[in-house]
């Protein structure tokens, strides 16, 4: 399963799980990392980490620790 | 008078609530804290019509599920709970117009508190440029909610919104439920929750709360409710939750999944965005500034500036500021008569107050620059780019600007850690601050390594000896500061790392409005808030060190060095004035005597070569007298210093500080240096009879000694005192300011234990290494 720390600049996904029950998880839901939502990684922060996404129609920085969380599949 | 509206104002952050706020209050806002929690507490006064209106501004936030105490805050508002704050009667819920569907999310909870909303639909230009169109009227009707759509950094609809907020508190029939968006599964868990509660005795919880303890999984409420139950609470929960799964409704995941349903359905036909977003100027500009090499470079130019702006740029005010505070002194002082009077008010109140005045320079400049790089979106930048460097230390990204101030100035520095939410990152920042080699510490550097440092240069001119004591004094601070970060963390706030989940906002230019209000709300909260104790500080310091002590001698001497100085400076006048005279006559008798104006001659010219000679003689009598009663004055000071109880407190502590190789005068001057590190300096000055000067100190350190005649001062000794400063909390502003940001007197004690302790340690081990190094 690809999670969204494996994206390559520029590519979109489809969202198909956040794993984990833990506030972590709840956060990332609430901020819309939900199933079924497309997506887009645009790249890292200059030295690496975190990684910066475009979901719901804003801009999201994750590290890849809670990138790692999120499942999607490639389209 | 009628009591007044309340309305609570909340939304997402980077919606532009504060905007709006301001806006709607007009910026006079009543500003402090919720009791016990560091959650800021803002209140604005206003008038719609002939209603008075007080619009409580609550914190920017995501969701209303509280995981903690500070997050607490927000709900128990809203649903009256919080003590000293009457229950809102409207809810005012801003929203980013070009990201509805993650800004619906937190409305979806808001509505479900029972209370009249206003939905306010902010930065439509913003949403328009994103190509996101919406049809207001069908919204409003989905949501079931009126509907103002605004700009609120033109202040446009603002009108409109001030009548919809009178119209909601004035309908008769508030929402008592809203439709649930859950499945009827949690309803009845809920209700079976209720009835537990009861069963154990506990305060019965409405319907919001019984739910947020059913979704929160090991959240605050989860920890605070039915406290003589916990455990069984617990229990229950994990059962019920346990319920929920097998019946298809997974916690927490069933509460974002239902709510995004609801959201996707109420938005379904009524908002269009572009499938794929349109590049904006925002896109564009921060590819360039989160680019790789661009984007760093930009970073640390744009950080230097700030650093240099708060290093330099603030060093002529503060200096103004001094200026301006010794004229105030030097002026009051000729009012009064010598004595206790006119030193409390000379060194201890102007003092005192120049003390706290002296700070703002370094706050207004740090705080535009925050204001304005928050406004514009910056900031967050900021964070993304720096955040992997700073998670090596424990923290975040929104850590750095704060760290990175405090090498200038910790008071500011701290203030600045108001931009990061999360409580545990904050307060470690807060704590390891101070230990940032901010610019106090300079002078005492400076002194010690000007003293005793040879000025010795390797590999040509490239590596001095004082250069590199003075980069290892620095950085020490900043050193010491990652192993204890990692050990607050560790001792106090244990558990997983917090998430760094940040919106990275689109770019906006910022509003000079907003950014002068904030600039102002910090200095004027500093000067209030901190200020105050600050000054008392100064004022314990200042008769610490006066009494006891009969200051008749020290008065007299003053006198007659107050007057020799005022007859210097006449006869000084008067010399140069003869001296004048003389060459001008001379140059025309050389001239010949076909010269025109003055006709001069020579016995003439003898009467004031006669008069400047007197002039001048007179003046070597002053000076002859004028150095032996400075010496008695500057001895007498130091002997009443000695004295003081502040002499009597050094001369007490010498046993302690004996093992870092001090005797009882450091003792005094790192005594009398706790409201501030570089007071050191003048304190020395005082206790080596120099009357406070700096002038001469050098030469006073390298020939005190014990009473066995070995040297006092060396090498291990000046590297003891350095290693001492770069560590301690001598600064009572700083102690203040980590008081008024934690809310807690606490913190402010352990910052202070803490550092003393390191900073003892630090120079005890430098001083029993170096010593057998240096012999």
């Amino acid at each position: 399963m690809t999670t969204l720390a494996e994206l390559t600049p520029g590519s979109r996904a489809r969202i198909v799980a956040v794993a984990g029950a833990d506030a972590i998880s709840t956060r990332l839901m609430e901020m819309g990392l939900i199933e079924g939502e497309t997506i887009e990684y645009l790249g890292p922060a200059p030295l690496g980490d975190p990684l910066e996404f475009r979901v719901c129609g804003y801009r999201l920085s994750l590290r890849q620790n809670e990138a790692r969380r999120v499942q999607v599949e490639v389209p | 008078m009628t009591t007044p509206l309340v309305v609570a104002l909340i939304g997402n952050p980077n919606t532009g609530k504060s905007t709006l706020f301001n806006a709607l209050s007009g910026s006079r806002a009543l500003t402090g804290n919720y009791p016990g929690v560091t959650v800021e507490r803002k209140i604005g006064r206003t008038r719609i019509g002939d209603r008075v209106v007080d619009i409580i501004d609550l914190p920017g936030t995501y969701s209303l599920a509280p995981r903690s105490l500070d997050e607490m805050v927000a709900v128990d508002v809203l649903l009256g709970r919080q003590p000293d704050t009457p229950r809102p009667q409207v809810v005012v819920c801003i929203v980013d117009a070009s990201n509805l569907e993650r800004n619906l999310y937190l409305v979806s909870q808001v509505r479900e508190l029972g209370l009249p909303v206003v939905l306010v639909l902010n930065m439509t230009d913003v949403a328009a440029e994103r190509g996101v169109t919406f049809d207001p009227v069908q919204l409003s009707q989905r949501l079931g909610l009126p509907l103002v759509t605004t700009e609120a950094h033109r202040r446009r609809g603002i009108d409109q919104l001030r009548v919809a907020i009178l119209d909601a508190a004035d309908s008769p029939s508030a929402p008592a439920s809203v439709p649930t968006i859950f499945p009827p599964e949690l309803r009845a868990e809920c209700d079976a929750l209720a009835d537990q509660l009861c069963q154990w005795n506990s305060p019965p919880l409405d319907h919001f709360l019984r739910q947020r303890l059913l979704l929160d999984v090991g959240g605050w409420l989860e920890q605070n409710t039915a406290r003589d139950h916990q455990s069984e609470l617990s229990g229950w929960l994990q059962q019920a939750r346990a319920r929920l799964a097998e019946k298809g409704c997974p916690v927490p995941a069933v509460e974002a999944r239902s709510r995004y349903r609801w959201i996707r359905e109420t938005l379904q036909g009524v908002v269009s965005r572009p499938e794929v977003a349109p590049r904006t100027f925002s896109d564009r500009l921060d590819r360039l500034l989160t680019h790789q090499f661009l984007g760093l470079l930009v970073f640390v130019a744009l950080m230097l500036l700030i650093f240099q702006a708060i290093y330099r740029g603030a060093a002529p005010l503060m200096e103004w500021c001094e200026a301006g505070q010794n004229w105030i002194a030097d002026h009051v002082g000729q009012w009064l008569s010598p004595g206790p009077l006119q030193s409390l008010v000379t060194d201890g109140i102007i003092g005192g107050v120049g003390s706290v005045l002296v700070f703002l320079p370094q706050i207004v400049i740090l705080f535009l620059f925050i204001a304005l790089l928050e406004d514009c979106g910056y900031m967050a930048r900021a964070a993304f780019i720096m955040d992997k460097l700073m998670t090596r230390v424990g923290l975040s990204g929104k850590s750095f600007v704060p760290l990175m101030s405090s090498f200038a100035c910790a008071v500011p520095g701290i203030m600045a850690t108001r931009t990061i939410e999360n409580r545990q990152d904050r307060f470690t920042t807060i704590l390891i601050a101070p230990l940032m080699s901010c610019s106090a510490r300079q002078p005492v550097y400076a002194l010690l390594i000007g003293a005793f440092f040879p000025a010795t240069y390797f590999m040509g001119n490239l590596l001095g000896v004082r250069e590199l004591a003075l980069f290892a004094m620095t950085s020490l601070g900043a050193l010491v500061a990652i192993p204890t970060a990692w050990l607050i963390k560790r001792f106090f706030f244990p558990g997983e790392t917090p998430p760094f989940v940040m919106e990275l906002p689109s770019y906006k230019w910022p509003s000079p409005r907003l950014v002068l209000a904030r600039v102002y709300d910090q200095a004027r909260a500093f000067v209030v808030r901190a200020g105050t104790l600050i000054f008392m500080t100064n004022i314990l310091v200042w008769a610490a060190g006066y009494f006891p002590g009969d200051h008749t001698l020290v008065n007299q001497l003053q006198a007659q060095v107050d007057e020799l100085e005022a007859e210097q400076e006449s006869q000084t006048a008067e010399r140069d004035k003869q001296a004048a005279f003389k060459q001008k006559a001379e140059l025309m008798l050389a001239s010949g005597p076909s010269g025109r104006g003055m006709v001069l001659s020579q016995p003439e010219l003898a009467d004031s070569g006669q008069a400047l000679a007197a002039s001048e003689q007179r003046l070597a009598a002053i000076e002859r007298d004028l150095a032996p009663l400075k010496a008695q004055r500057n001895a007498e000071s130091s002997r009443l210093l000695e004295q003081s109880l502040l002499g009597r407190l050094g001369r007490a502590i010498e046993p302690i500080v004996r093992p870092l190789g001090w005797d009882w005068r450091i003792g005094v001057g790192v005594l009398a240096s706790f409201p501030a590190r570089e007071v050191i300096v003048s304190t020395l000055g005082t206790i080596y009879s120099l009357g406070g000067e700096e002038e001469g100190l050098e030469q006073a350190l390298h020939s005190a000694t014990w009473p066995d005649g070995r040297p006092v001062y060396s090498i291990p000794v000046a590297l003891s005192i350095m290693v001492f400063f770069a560590l301690c909390a001598q600064c009572a502003s700083t102690l203040m300011v980590i008081h008024r940001e934690t809310n807690d007197w606490r913190w402010a004690l352990f910052a202070f234990v803490y550092m003393t302790g390191l900073a003892y340690l630090g120079a005890l081990l430098t001083y029993q290494v170096s010593r057998l190094w240096f012999g």
